[in-house]
């Protein structure tokens, strides 16, 4: 392969689908699935069959357009076609569709879809450019789309320096959820001693209600692949470990497709685009572990040991997986860096906010309109998020609460909903950007349960090998389970709030670090909600208990 | 650049010390006579960082550093006792006595017991915490040994000695979170493990009356600290 072959390939395609009269973008993501998007597809399939259309247009099962809750979501468009979309479609509607619309050229305004509502216009998608039009098994469309050209470019025209150069000056930050500065990560790693090195992907994304790697994974797995291997070329690498989910099983084969058939093009593999540049991806898959998220557990899990974190330093860019240097980053921060070579880190470095570059994908679920996937620049406000995007909340009901960065962040009450969404503001918050779960919650809810809830995960999630989350967790769960039957006095409260800090700063990893970060946010926030369920008359003292 | 045997200086609760750059803080603590409290740190086993009680604090830094896995810097400033420390090492205590059942007056260790012992020195006469009364087994299968899970403070020590001095990796850990557990092999029963060599090692590793020798009534069990000496000397043989 060179890139001119590669050209070739993106020419053929392009020709191609030019010479189709429409093509049918079917959401095939787990969401669209579950809501009968199989079914949606097929029907599609034998009325175009019926029609004799099969010959000017083409079904193609893509990934995710976003808006899952309106799912399954199809896409009809052509080089002579307005794009119309269409939500909640059914079998049924499939008939129509292709009868009223692909056969009698007139729309069906039953199930269409507005395509410039706020919920498409206000979104940015950089990471997800694809997701949603590509068919995530065909290579061939990913390279129609400039695909691996960025890798062609860098093999070619840059030194890996100037590759970790343009990643630094792109402001890009890890969008795992702590926001280390991945540029910054990627010169530690190129400059670590090590005859061999490592690129991990971290695909193990496990919040509640967290659904951004899954579906990039899904959607768009050429574009997690090149990331990796730009990864590769700029800290001299080899081999790349791609660490998904074991509950992913869709991403799982996606990718898995998607390796077999860029390691045919020559785009993986030995000698990339005929350069002395050789990288291997493999998949490592998770077993349901929470904690394997945590970098050096996922690394311990990857050695086929016990997925345990341990201390930190020795950082994985000194010393990781086999003692080698190695670079581990989100699948997320990977679907940014192809786009991020191609059109230079000044387009980058041009959108999101002063510390915060870039675009970031959100989860959008809980009492909100349009739940979904969206991808937004930093900087844009919740409320713009929750009322412009989501549509507000249904039911007639009141904004009362934003969570965000799962079981580690915390809740954002609406006072702030006009704060700018980026790392520093939501950390000021006493919540964090997180992993991009962002879980809207109206005036019923009770903060008090959503931290029991979240403590509930932590507890069962702990790996159990330091005592402050092993124990503590479950004496917090124990506490909160307390305030909430009725039982609790303000001593138990104040031990509650004890017990939040010492775990917070003794525990071993992130996990533990972070744990009491849903008690603590609610608790600045919420603080009536916790007294109003104390034990009445309660206010001394509860018994102590003699140790034995 | 430092190299693993180049000497530092550094301070130590205001005491000027040296220590050599491949030196802990706990280790260096320990060479000057400086008491840092541990419970699953055991020289010559490969540190863990888990019990989280050597936690000292650091000039400049707002974080704590467990003291058996940080290396030593040129003039690092450590503070091994503080109001906070202090507090906070207690309830880690507090949280132990809490998290299983155990009642010194009936336990084989009584008197013998590292657990017991930082109690003592942490002046905890009441713990803060609900006890959590788990209903927790003995396996009484093998021969000459017991394991009392009720007693256990998964310290890891038995499962570091086995694997790492005597090499036969018999213990490791089953279940996580509060559910975590020793196991022997593939949670067997200890008596059916085809890998145990019944040397005793995690017997007089064990911190508490956990693993215990039997045929021994309450606070009978007195290890041999002699044992613990010789540990060194093991492991260079292992290896």
């Amino acid at each position: 392969m060179n890139r001119i072959e590669l050209q070739a390939i993106a020419d053929k395609e392009i020709e191609r689908q030019q010479e189709l009269k429409c093509r049918v973008l079917c959401c095939a993501s787990t969401a669209c699935l579950s809501s009968g998007g199989q079914e949606v597809r097929k029907a599609l399939q034998d009325e175009l069959k019926a029609a004799g259309l099969t010959k000017d247009v083409q079904v193609v099962a893509t990934g995710c357009k976003g808006l899952c809750s309106r799912g399954p979501v199809v896409e009809v468009t052509g080089p002579a076609q307005e794009r119309v979309l269409y939500a909640n479609v059914t079998a049924e509607a499939a008939q129509q569709i292709v009868r009223q619309h692909l056969v009698g050229g007139q729309p069906v305004n039953d199930y269409r879809l507005d395509a410039d509502s706020p919920f498409f216009t206000k979104q940015v998608r950089v990471v997800l450019s694809n997701s949603g039009i590509v068919d995530p098994e065909r290579i061939e469309d990913y390279i129609a789309r400039q695909g691996y050209a960025a890798l062609g470019h860098a093999l070619r025209e840059m030194t890996p320096e100037e590759v970790c150069l343009a990643i630094r000056r792109s402001g890009l930050r890890g969008r795992g959820g702590a926001g280390y500065a991945t540029g910054l990560k990627w010169d530690l790693v190129r400059k670590a001693d090590g005859r061999d090195k490592y690129v991990i992907a971290n695909g193990d994304e496990g919040d509640p209600g967290a659904y951004m790697d899954r579906t990039l994974m899904e959607s768009d797995p050429h574009r997690v692949l090149e990331g990796m291997a730009l990864a590769g070329y700029a800290v001299g690498a080899e081999q790349g470990f791609l660490y998904v989910r074991g509950e992913y099983p869709l991403a799982v084969k996606r990718l898995e497709r998607a390796i077999k058939a860029a390691e045919r093009q020559g785009v993986l593999g030995s000698r990339i685009f005929d350069s002395n540049f050789n990288f291997r991806v493999d998949i490592r898959i998770g077993a349901g572990a929470f904690v394997c998220g945590e970098e050096t557990a996922l690394m311990s899990s990857i050695m086929g040991r016990r997925g345990e974190p341990r201390p930190r330093p020795p950082y994985p860019a000194q010393s990781g997986l086999w003692n080698s240097p190695t670079l581990i980053n989100n699948v997320e921060t990977f679907g940014n860096i192809a786009p991020i070579i191609l059109n230079g880190p000044e387009w980058y470095a041009a959108m999101g906010t002063e510390k915060s570059k870039g675009t970031k994908i959100f989860a959008l679920t809980g009492n909100v309109n349009n739940t979904g996937l969206i991808e937004v620049p930093m900087g844009i406000t919740l409320r713009e998020i929750v009322f412009e995007i989501g549509g507000g909340i249904p039911d007639g009901r009141t904004f009362k609460a934003a969570q965000t960065g799962g079981p580690s962040g915390g809740c954002i009450p609406a006072e702030y909903l006009d704060t700018p969404v980026d790392y520093e503001s939501l950390t000021a918050l006493g919540s964090m950007m997180g992993s991009g779960g962002l879980i809207v919650m109206d005036d019923q809810t009770s903060m008090v349960d959503v931290a029991k809830f979240y403590m509930e995960f932590c507890m069962d999630e702990s790996c159990g090998k330091c005592v402050p989350c092993r124990v503590g967790t479950a004496q917090m769960h124990r506490l909160l389970s307390r305030l909430i039957a009725g039982e609790a006095s303000a001593a138990d409260l104040a031990t509650l709030e004890e017990l939040c800090r010492m775990v917070k700063a003794l525990s071993l990893c992130g996990l533990g670090q972070s744990a009491p970060n849903p008690i603590l946010s609610t608790l600045k926030y919420f603080r009536a909600e916790y007294e109003a369920r104390l034990k009445s008359g309660a206010a001394h003292g509860a018994p102590s208990q003699e140790a034995a | 650049m430092t190299t693993p045997s180049q000497v530092l200086t550094l301070k130590i609760d205001g005491q000027d010390v040296t220590g050599r750059a491949d030196e802990t803080i706990l280790q260096v603590a320990r060479e000057n006579g400086i008491h840092i409290p541990t419970l699953c740190f055991l020289d010559s086993l490969s540190p863990l960082g888990a019990c989280r009680l050597c936690l000292v604090e650091i000039k400049g830094s707002p974080r704590l550093f467990a003291a058996c896995v940080t290396y030593i810097a040129e003039g690092m400033e450590v503070l091994t006792k503080s109001d906070r420390l202090n507090k906070y090492r207690r309830m880690i205590v507090e949280l132990l006595f809490a998290e299983r059942n155990h009642i010194c007056s009936i336990c084989v260790a009584n008197g013998h017991c590292d657990l017991q012992d930082l109690a003592r020195e942490m002046g905890v006469t009441y713990v803060d915490f609900p006890y959590r009364y788990p209903r927790l087994g003995v396996d009484a299968s093998h021969e000459r040994f017991g394991l009392d899970h009720n007693r256990c403070v998964l310290c890891m020590r038995c499962v570091r000695v086995c694997g790492e001095v005597e090499g036969a990796h018999t213990w490791d850990v089953a279940g996580r979170g509060i559910e975590a557990h020793v196991s022997a092999d593939l949670d067997f029963p200890w008596g059916d493990s085809d890998t145990c060599t019944s040397c005793g090692k995690c017997v007089q590793v064990c911190p508490t009356g956990a693993l215990f020798k039997k045929g021994v009534a309450a606070a009978e069990m007195v290890k041999h600290r002699s044992f613990l000496v010789r540990l060194t000397a093991m492991r260079e043989e292992a290896e």
